[in-house]
Order: structure tokens, then C-alpha cells, then sequence
């Protein structure tokens, strides 16, 4: 139960509450560009991990959470950098390469010039 | 009896009905070319193959700005044999930059549906019956080819070009973003997995493939995108995709392989990677 009286702790969910609502709202709103979302993001999971890693709201969460809390950000950061070297690793591994494509079209090429020369086209 | 089946008689069936709809619709293919009197014929040859097999009513609008090989010559000369019903000549005095050239194209198209390709055999015409069955599936208001997909692919690009790319491109073949005239140069940088992956990471345009420009639209909606549009070279392309999410259009996607056939010469333009970010980030921060 949250205490009636305003503290730290009352302002501080208050405070998370309007961020979230009104990320979610800008969100709902098609006008937001792509910059402010990120940074609306970015700036609610940063607000969640400094509030959980300094104990702002009083949570008293046990050692081996926070000991994982802490350097979570570097975590994420890395796991992020990973998934991108691999997608970018795996789609240029599976990208087609055309070589049907290429020799259809050399043939086509040849047909083409032979018809169009019959037409009467001078090159 | 006789008489009621002649008019308006009611379509017995679906495929009758597409038929029907086909029939009544015209695809007016936009070709802005500088220096391609080698390329012209062959990819005129090959559009008029892929309509006419198809069964499909088209024009197809020249729009040379200007080439200095004789492009304009070689387009005369298509133009007699073809009918000058098919073959629009709309050149420009000088080069004037791809939106312009699609808007003047626009100008002079009396079909409903619009297709925009490159002149340089890159982008192959058999893919643009598939494009209009796609169309019709979905009822989209754009239809975008793309690379990245099914069995979309690349011919003519090295392990290197595949992951970040560099060189002489494809994408806009005579458009080159820093308006030197010959060679035509721009970045393939663009099309590469790398950049491919920031682009969709940064502006999750709802499509696999931004900055191709092998694609359908319905006329009004192109004249809508580009009145829309602020940007210039192949970030252009980009920019479309973007503003048709922003403007809650319909895209539909058919996978395309691309033919690069300048394999071989490999730039690196450190130009044009920054543009492409510049370009890139212009996007991200302001849509």
C-alpha cells in the first residue's frame, strides 16, 4: 500500500506513473518522429534502472539481484551489438546471389539486340 | 438472349472479373535515363515483351534529361518502331534531379498506376506482372520490390559489398547525389546488409527494401508522396517508404533479383556514406 502522506516514495511513483502515461500517450500520437521514441525508451528504462539500482522506492531487493541489476545496461549493450553482428552475419550468409538472373537476362540481351536490329534500329 | 450477354452482362466468375479490372487499367512505366543508349532499347525491348505476353495496357514515358551519348536518338528511334502510343518521349533540357523527372513524367501519364525503374537492366520487367498480381491481392496502394526477401537476391556483389558496400552503383543509375555528370556515380552503400540493417532498426519502415526504387504506386498516391518528399538521390527512395507509413498507405512486397552489372569496380565513396547517414538521420530525427 502506498502511504497517503506525500514522501519520496509517493512522488516517485507518481512521477514514473505520468512518465510512462504520457510516453504511452506520445507514443499513440503518429506525430512523435522516431528520435523521440527512442529517447522516450531509452529514457524509461533508464529511469527504471536508476531508481531500482540507487533504492529510490525503497525496494529492498536481495544482493544477487542487484549484484545482476547493476552492470545489466553493459549486458544489454553487448547482447544488442551481438544480435546485430549476427543478423547482419547471417543475411549476408544466405543472400542470394542471381546467377540465373544474370544469365537469363545475357541471353535476353542477344535475342533483344538480334530483334531489334531487325526492326531497323541502328545502335 | 443474345443481346443481354453482350452488355453488361454480370462477371460469372472471380477470374472473369480480373480479367475484367486488368483490362480497364493502364501502367504507365516511368524511365528517367541520362546516357543510356546502350541500355534503352534492350530494357524497352524487354518491357514490351513482358506487357504484351501478359495481356497488360501500358505506356512507357522516356524522360532523358539531356545525355550527351545520344539517348534521345536511340529513344526517337524506339518510339517509330513501337508507336508513339507506347513510347512517350518527355526529355528535359538538362538534368534536373529524379523527383522532378517523375513529376514531369506524371504530367504526361494517362495511365491509373505508375511503375518506376531503373533504365540500366538492374531491375528485369518480367517481375512487373507479378508486382500487378500483388497489387490486386491486396488492394496496396504501393507495391515495392525488394532484394531482401523469398527469393529476392543480388548478382555481381563480393562478400564485402554485401556487408557494408561500397562502389558503383545500381540504385540510381545516373542520379549521382554529388551532381558530377559522367561517370554516373552513386553508393551502393545503401543496399548492403549492414546499412539495410540500421535503416530498418532506426526507422522500422514497414518494408524490407527502402532504398530500391523497382516499384508500383497508384498515380495519386505518388503525386502525393512526392509533394511530400524534401530529400535528393537515392535517399529520395528512402524517404517514400517513410512518408507512406507516415501517411498510412498499403505496401505490398514482391521479391526481385537485382542484376548489378558493373561487378567489378569498387569505389569506396566516403562521400557517400556520409550523405547516406546524413540522409539517413535527417529521416530518423524528423519523421
Amino acid at each position: 500500500m502506498l502511504p497517503l502522506v506525500g514522501g519520496r516514495r509517493l512522488n516517485l511513483v507518481r512521477f514514473s506513473f505520468l512518465l510512462l502515461r504520457g510516453a504511452l500517450l506520445s507514443f499513440l500520437a503518429v506525430i512523435m518522429t522516431k528520435l523521440a521514441q527512442w529517447l522516450w525508451g531509452l529514457a524509461i528504462l533508464g529511469s527504471t534502472w536508476a531508481a531500482l539500482t540507487t533504492g529510490a522506492l525503497g525496494l529492498e531487493l536481495p544482493l544477487s539481484c542487484q549484484e545482476v541489476l547493476w552492470p545489466l545496461p553493459a549486458y544489454l549493450l553487448v547482447s544488442a551489438g551481438c544480435y546485430a553482428l549476427g543478423t547482419v552475419g547471417y543475411r549476408v550468409a544466405t543472400f542470394h546471389d542471381c546467377e540465373d538472373a544474370a544469365r537469363e537476362l545475357q541471353s535476353q540481351i542477344q535475342e533483344a539486340r538480334a530483334d531489334l536490329a531487325r526492326r531497323g534500329l541502328r545502335f | 438472349m443474345a443481346s443481354l450477354e453482350v452488355s453488361g452482362s454480370p462477371p460469372r466468375s472471380r477470374r472473369e472479373l480480373e480479367v475484367r479490372s486488368t483490362l480497364q487499367d493502364k501502367y504507365s512505366v516511368l524511365l528517367p535515363t541520362y546516357n543510356e543508349r546502350e541500355n534503352l532499347p534492350l530494357i524497352v525491348w524487354l518491357l514490351v515483351k513482358s506487357f504484351s505476353e501478359s495481356g497488360i495496357n501500358y505506356e512507357i514515358i522516356i524522360i532523358d534529361d539531356g545525355s550527351p551519348d545520344g539517348t534521345r536518338d536511340v529513344a526517337e528511334q524506339l518510339e517509330k518502331i513501337y508507336g508513339s502510343d507506347r513510347i512517350l518521349l518527355r526529355p528535359r533540357e538538362k538534368k534536373l534531379g529524379l523527383g522532378t523527372a517523375y513529376i514531369h513524367g506524371m504530367k504526361h501519364a494517362t495511365g491509373n498506376y505508375i511503375i518506376i525503374m531503373d533504365a540500366d537492366l538492374s531491375h528485369h520487367p518480367k517481375f512487373i506482372p507479378e508486382f500487378i498480381r500483388k497489387q490486386k491481392e491486396g488492394n496496396f496502394d504501393i507495391v515495392s520490390g525488394t532484394r531482401y526477401k523469398g527469393n529476392g537476391g543480388v548478382y555481381g556483389w563480393d562478400l564485402k559489398r554485401k556487408i557494408i558496400s561500397d562502389g558503383v552503383l545500381p540504385c540510381c543509375p545516373g542520379w549521382s547525389l554529388l551532381g558530377s555528370n559522367d561517370p554516373p556515380i552513386s553508393a551502393s552503400w545503401d543496399c548492403s546488409r549492414g546499412a539495410n540493417f540500421l535503416t530498418q532498426i532506426l526507422l522500422r519502415p514497414g518494408a524490407s527494401d527502402l532504398t530500391g526504387s523497382f516499384r508500383l504506386y497508384r498515380k495519386e498516391v505518388l503525386e502525393k508522396l512526392i509533394e511530400k518528399c524534401v530529400s535528393k538521390g537515392y535517399v529520395f527512395q528512402m524517404e517514400m517508404i517513410v512518408r507512406a507509413r507516415q501517411l498510412n498507405y498499403t505496401i505490398g512486397e514482391v521479391p526481385i533479383s537485382f542484376v548489378d552489372r558493373v561487378y567489378g569496380e569498387s569505389k569506396l565513396g566516403g562521400n557517400e556514406i556520409v550523405s547516406f547517414l546524413r540522409g539517413l538521420l535527417t529521416l530518423f530525427a524528423t519523421t
